[in-house]
């Protein structure tokens, strides 16, 4: 169970009011047209899914509904920091 | 290997049953092996088992970090079922129901496999559309499947609140009479022993640590407890854990790990002799032969590799429940647990080959993995014996999330698992 801090409301709320949508820094690739379908799958499907630090994409769906990232632990469940959209993650995997 | 029979149970009787053959050796790894399977889980040891019965390939050693079936294997809910709408994981899941139909007497292991029949509710309209569509595709694929109404439901399940006095009332439901459970750890072992009667090492408390790979060839694993272990091919089938193995292989896979729990009641008396699963108000439950009920539903939304899930996802679990099973509101909840599950974005395995030579990869059976167990482990050993894949493991490839071929089962099929 989580207690998460929503930056943009600037409080900590229970993990249902939450939604985690996956990792985060997906860049989408600037010219989509020219990508070949190796690199355009691999961008729509292939994800690090790491067992450790991971940086992931969440959404304050019954709340404020704006996005933001965590940085989070994913074998014990820690949660590292919390960062807004555009933000660079302060704690990173070795 | 010692045959176990109804003859067999009376002599060891005379003697105190205390010289029982030991169910499987505990043998230390040779320094090389045709095949090394990563992975003693249900699909690892099926894969073993049928390796060295179909395919004469007995060098062949099971690489376990923990114990054998001491993961999802014997954690799940233990539904087993065919009914999915796609041809190609319908010919695959049928495949396995074909195992499972003979598998006690193959194993010579009780596997307690009872086909007591499996519905899946549907609650609205477009529930209803998706059943007769997908019963309609089974039986055109030669599964059983028959649409009921509310009244043969209530036949079936008189204890469920088939009324329309409830928030989704229930309008109808595909019913599968051969589907159904089986015990899951017996699975596990059962598996093991016929591996190991052939000759198959079966490897405990050893963790790979990472891969030998030699201008992109396989060549063996590393071991925590025994170095370095030469390998003519290599099977990943390690479930939840899978991208890590992919990342020793440095490669990505299109998978996410995330907990999926599950419950049990306190036992209680026979009441539910069938199979229940709804994905409108998404739980399932069933009872097993012991009296406890066996309750499920879906995933955690967030990845994680701790073997928990939060307490919310319980809640609407058991709600779920209550609203199906009005009668269960004040049964109490004896123990929950909480697996690994590597959910792939069509909700269909991966059976492949990979980008290093001599390495496949048995994975991404998300939520619904038990049921396939004889024959994921069937088509893997095929594959794995020949180097080439299995006919009905070939549009499992990894590779269809690249050339967009992919098998949509999610929602079609029933996300409940």
């Amino acid at each position: 169970m989580f207690h998460i801090y929503c930056p943009h409301c600037a409080e900590y709320r229970e993990e249902e009011e939450f939604h985690a949508v996956g990792q985060a820094h997906i860049a989408r690739p600037a010219d989509p047209d020219a990508c070949s379908d190796k690199e355009w799958g691999e961008y729509m499907f292939f994800r690090k899914n790491p067992r450790g630090i991971h940086h992931e994409l969440w959404v304050h769906a019954a709340g404020c509904r704006k996005f933001f990232n965590i940085t989070r632990d994913t074998q014990n469940y820690d949660i590292k920091e919390v960062y807004k959209i555009g933000e660079k993650p302060s704690v990173v995997a070795e | 290997m010692q045959r176990y029979s109804g003859f067999g149970l009376l002599k060891h009787s005379l003697t105190h049953h205390e010289n029982w053959q030991r169910t499987w050796r505990n043998p230390t790894p040779k320094k090389e092996y045709d095949v090394v399977i990563i992975g003693g889980g249900g699909h690892g040891l099926a894969t073993a088992y049928y390796l060295a019965k179909e395919h004469g390939i007995t060098n062949v050693a099971v690489i376990e970090k923990g114990y054998l079936g001491g993961g999802n294997t014997a954690r799940n809910t233990t539904i087993v079922r065919s009914n999915y709408l796609w041809d190609e994981s319908a010919h695959l899941y049928e495949h396995a129901m074909k195992l499972w139909e003979g598998l006690s007497q193959d194993l010579n292991y009780n596997v307690m496999f009872s086909q007591r029949g499996v519905l899946n509710l549907g609650h609205t309209l477009q529930d209803m559309r998706d059943i007769e569509r997908r019963v309609n595709a089974n039986r055109l694929n030669g599964i059983d499947g028959e649409v009921l109404d509310p009244q043969q439901i209530k036949e079936i399940v008189p204890h469920m609140d088939c009324s329309d006095n409830t928030r989704y009332p229930i309008m109808g439901a595909s019913w599968q009479p051969r589907g159904g459970v089986a015990r899951h750890d017996a699975v596990a072992w059962g598996f093991a022993r016929g591996a190991d009667s052939y000759g198959v090492d079966l490897i405990q408390e050893t963790e790979v640590t990472g891969l030998i790979i030699e201008d992109g060839t396989i060549v063996g694993v590393k071991t925590n407890r025994y170095g370095d272990i030469k390998a003519g091919r290599v099977g990943s089938v390690v479930a939840g854990n899978s991208s890590v193995v992919a990342k020793m292989a440095g490669f990505d896979l299109p998978l996410e790990s995330h907990p999926l729990q599950a419950l049990v009641s306190e036992p209680i008396k026979p009441i539910l002799d069938t199979v229940v699963m709804s994905n409108h108000v998404h739980g399932y439950v069933s009872q097993s032969d012991k009296g406890d009920l066996v309750i499920g539903a879906g995933i955690d939304s967030y990845t994680g590799y701790g073997q928990r899930g939060s307490y919310p996802t319980i809640e609407h679990t058991v709600q779920a429940i209550v609203e199906l099973f009005p009668i269960f509101s004040r049964v109490r909840m004896n123990r929950q647990w909480g697996g690994i599950v590597d959910t792939c974005p069509d909700a269909c395995p991966i059976i492949s080959k990979t980008p290093v030579k001599n390495l496949f990869f048995n994975c991404g059976w998300g939520t619904g993995g038990f049921k396939a167990t004889p024959g994921s482990g069937n088509v893997f050993a095929a594959s794995l014996a020949s180097g080439e894949m299995h006919p009905m493991a070939e549009p499992f490839s990894m590779f269809r999330f690249h050339d967009g071929a992919l098998i949509d089962e999610h929602g079609a099929a029933g996300v409940a698992h």
